[in-house]
């Protein structure tokens, strides 16, 4: 059978997010409840999670997480990071049976620094690097696959549904001030470990609900900057198109959404000179970064969250705020289940994007 | 003796249908309708008829057809009738043989043969009666740095850009090729659509300066009248190095054409031939057109985006990759389809490639070199609905150029006989009494008309696939299948077979 990557499957999806605006460190297990509610939106063949925050004790290392087919994989890999990075430390990813998840691959983290000269020789920032290096494990080593590669952070995810992925992973015994959650429905299954959600490139994670029809030309033209979409996911997409106009091209968070989800020309129309002018200027600069067709998406990234829906409101997306805490889910039972206190929950318009950031 | 060239069409008249009013001859400028006095009766001359249907559109009684020849050669799979007829032309002749308007061969067409996607379950369709369905574009650069006042607002530095309602243009057909109405009437239609014409190689008639925030003035190699202002009154300029009707080949007006206006709007002297020489002659590689595309960018002060049009020949990956390091901002494509008012037949014939396989590669080539920003894509070259507009967008166009479609909208009727000045319709002909039949308002209105329901049907395929703006259908080639095609076909366009 083809593999995720070899093909493209559309997916449905749930998600959710927690986010402690004082830096709180929320032990994993809340986020577990959180899109266990969900259950019926996932259907076993995909579930996953990002804490951030959660490796206290390495927090300026890159943090690599790993699938491995076999130990050939695993020291043709080790032999590629050790040549380019000095390894503080690694090892097996601590795991717990779950009966429902089985055909688990070899899974290790590795806390990493770039070598120095290799960072000179390179002529790469240090982001540069490193994510180049983890694009080109996934694009050239067979059997390996970096599932996370941020700092202070990390990726979690299998085949299965997303509460026994979660409770494989043993998420309560990490701690983290952010967390996000992803349970797929793909229409056909790869089994695919790599292939759930979310996808990580440094320490932006992104997990999402929807299928873009604007895939193709988002895919095609960022693969211009090297971008190569060895997943062929929506997520993945919209990573490299976050990680695209934020990181190289200097675009803030709230410039971004108004590319991805730009507003229609007739609202433009009638906005005020200085507004129309600036989103005029950013679709004609980035109009083969719009996206169409249904999404929602939690991004998570080092000290901050993003929600954003499409310009249609094709999928839903609640938000609820509780004290320091935010939540974000695509039902608001999700975050009932953890917060079922809660007062203050809305729906953010279509197109807008909801940031929230550490105080 | 001349070798005997039997007449190609028949026209059919009913004598019970027939009034005798004559309209037949008077509209026939070819001369294919007489009157014999004597016996009260019309009377047919086959051999000059071009079936242009004039004749059948305007007889009151509908008492007229015209029928392809029924008149063979012994049958040979291999030597057509047709092929037998032009041989004994140039035997009698020794001439070149001439025609116009595009390729009519049965030659593949990859449109015909690619399908195209829609929504179904996992994502929802879009109604383009309930919801915005953006179609508005625009051309030129798209690779600048991101810039920030000091306020950190970002700033627009994109330069000269066109913008386009909707992402088609009218492609360039010059005064002298096609009348003064034919223009008028794809200015104002231009203008009225939020879209650009190109007044084509032959000058910009002074009656239609007052259009140019809609127009494309033309830099050929004849560099018909091209002067400063006439470079500052179009919103772009383009460079023609080629024609997909006639790659390698220059343009040739003749002097019988070349009256008047036109020879004024041309600043050549009246009566003599207005030639383009097929090369520019200051153009002989690709450093030199950077020169011009510069100079061209001096002259405008840098206002005008600068387009180069090209004719879709075997290597046009590469040569479009070099014309996208020259300082073009849009490069124009002209597939072997494309129309022409005259040519040589064998050159219109044989020469060039189909423009989807162009499209495909120079858009893959562009990307692959990571320059795709550097310039927007226009193709023409038979764009003839508004499915071939969707799936070459979907190749990766920016916009389409249409001229044969506009100009059927204006009531040609593809006789393909533009070369003969005798066009009956008033389109491809300098004589006062045959363009006055072109009324300019009516033939705006036509292509209004078109241009709106090819729109109409963009919007709808669009939702179809739940895209709502048009810049996310642009090279978004999942959406395309091919159907019966070969591995290296599909491997060219970059699309996947139907049923994968």
């Amino acid at each position: 059978m083809l593999k995720e990557g070899q093909v493209r499957i559309p997916s449905g999806c749930a998600i959710a997010g927690v986010f402690s605006r004082s830096g709180e460190r929320m032990p994993g297990g809340d986020i577990i409840r959180s899109i266990e509610v969900m259950h019926d939106r996932s259907n076993g063949l995909g579930g996953g999670f990002a804490g951030y925050g959660i490796y206290p004790e390495f927090p300026d290392y890159y943090a690599f997480h790993l699938f491995y087919d076999d130990p050939v994989c695993q020291r043709n890999c080790e032999n590629y990071l050790e040549r380019r990075f000095s390894i503080i430390s690694f090892g097996e990813i601590p795991t717990t049976k779950v009966p429902s998840i089985m055909d688990e691959p070899l899974i290790y983290r590795y806390f990493l620094l770039p070598l120095p000269d290799k960072l000179r020789a390179s002529q790469r920032s240090v982001e540069e690097y490193v994510s180049h290096c983890a694009l080109s494990i996934n694009e050239k080593i067979d059997g390996a696959f970096v599932f996370s590669s941020g700092k202070n952070m990390g990726v979690f995810k299998a085949s299965g549904f997303p509460e026994d992925v979660g409770r494989f992973y043993r998420l309560d015994t990490y701690a983290g001030y952010s967390w996000t959650a992803h349970g797929r429905y793909p229409t056909n299954t790869p089994g695919w470990w790599g292939g759930a959600h979310p996808f990580g490139l440094l320490d932006l994670s992104v997990v999402h609900n929807g299928e873009i029809s604007s895939y193709d030309a988002n895919r095609r033209f960022l693969e211009m900057f090297g971008y190569k979409h060895s997943l062929q996911t929506d997520t993945e997409a919209i990573t490299y198109i976050v990680d695209y106009l934020h990181r190289k091209m200097g675009l803030s968070l709230q410039e971004t959404a108004d590319v991805m989800a730009a507003p229609f020309w007739v609202s433009i129309k009638n906005l005020p000179a200085d507004q129309r002018e600036y989103y005029t200027y950013l679709r004609k600069r980035f109009g083969s970064l719009l996206v169409t067709g249904p999404f929602s998406i939690i991004l998570g990234y080092a000290g901050g969250m993003m929600i954003l829906g499409d310009r249609l409101k094709l999928r839903s997306m609640v938000c609820g705020d509780h004290g320091d805490r935010f939540y974000a889910a695509s039902e608001e039972c999700a975050i009932r289940a953890i917060c079922p206190e809660i007062e203050d929950v809305w729906s953010p318009d279509a197109g807008q994007p909801v940031i929230v950031e550490l105080a | 003796m001349d070798l005997y060239v039997h007449p190609r069409f028949e026209v059919l008249r009913s004598e019970k249908k027939c009034i005798c009013c004559r309209v037949c001859e008077r509209q026939c400028a070819n001369g294919a309708h007489g009157y014999d006095e004597s016996a009260g009766t019309m009377e047919s001359y086959d051999e000059k008829c071009v079936n242009c249907h004039r004749c059948v559109a305007l007889c009151p009684t509908k008492a007229l057809k015209i029928a392809e020849t029924s008149h063979s050669f012994r049958q040979n799979a291999n030597w057509s009738g047709h092929t037998i007829q032009e041989l004994y032309l140039q035997a009698n002749t020794g001439g070149v043989l001439l025609s116009s308007m595009g390729n009519p061969r049965p030659l593949p067409s990859y449109f015909d043969r690619i399908l195209l996607n829609a929504s179904q379950v996992t994502n929802p369709s879009i109604d383009p009666l309930r919801e915005p369905m953006e179609t508005r574009t625009f051309l030129g650069k798209k690779n600048q740095t991101v810039t920030r006042d000091t306020r950190g607002r970002l700033k627009d530095n994109m330069g000269a850009q066109l913008e386009l309602r909707a992402p088609i243009m009218f492609s360039a057909m010059s005064l002298g090729s096609i009348s003064y109405n034919a223009h008028a009437s794809l200015a104002n239609a231009a203008r009225e659509l939020g879209i650009f014409y190109n007044c084509g190689e032959g000058g910009l008639h002074k009656d239609f300066y007052k259009y140019g925030p809609n127009t494309i003035v033309q830099v050929a190699s004849g560099r018909f009248g091209v002067h400063q202002p006439y470079l500052m009154a179009g919103a772009a300029v383009e460079i023609k190095m080629g024609q997909g009707a006639k790659p390698g080949i220059g343009g040739h007006l003749p002097g019988h054409k070349n009256m008047g206006q036109i020879a004024a709007t041309r600043m050549t002297p009246e009566g003599s031939d207005a030639i383009s020489p097929a090369p520019h002659h200051d153009i002989y590689s690709i450093e030199d057109l950077r020169q011009l595309v510069y100079s061209l960018k001096e002259a405008t002060g840098n206002t005008k985006p600068i387009i180069v049009k090209i004719a879709a020949v075997h290597n046009v990956a590469a040569i479009a990759s070099g014309v996208a390091r020259s300082g073009a901002d849009i490069i124009a494509i002209d597939g072997f389809r494309g129309g022409t008012g005259a040519a040589p037949t064998r050159i219109r014939d044989n020469v060039g490639i189909p423009i989807e396989l162009a499209l495909a590669s120079v858009d893959q080539k562009l990307r692959d070199e990571g320059i795709r920003s550097d310039v927007s894509l226009v193709v023409g070259g038979s764009i003839r609905s508004s499915t071939d507009w969707v799936k070459a967008i979907a190749l990766g166009a920016d916009a389409c150029y249409i001229a044969t479609g506009a100009l059927l909208a204006l009531g040609c009727h593809l006789c393909r006989s533009c070369h003969t000045n005798l066009c009956n319709w008033g389109i491809a002909t300098q004589r006062p009494d045959l363009v006055r039949r072109l009324n300019p308002e009516i033939g705006a209105e036509h292509l209004v008309n078109l241009i709106k329901a090819w729109q109409h049907e963009l919007r709808e395929i669009m939702g179809g696939m739940g895209i709502n703006s048009v810049e996310a259908l642009r090279g978004n080639r999942l959406m395309l299948r091919g159907v019966g095609m070969t591995r290296e076909e599909l491997d060219i366009l970059g699309i996947k077979h139907a049923g994968l």
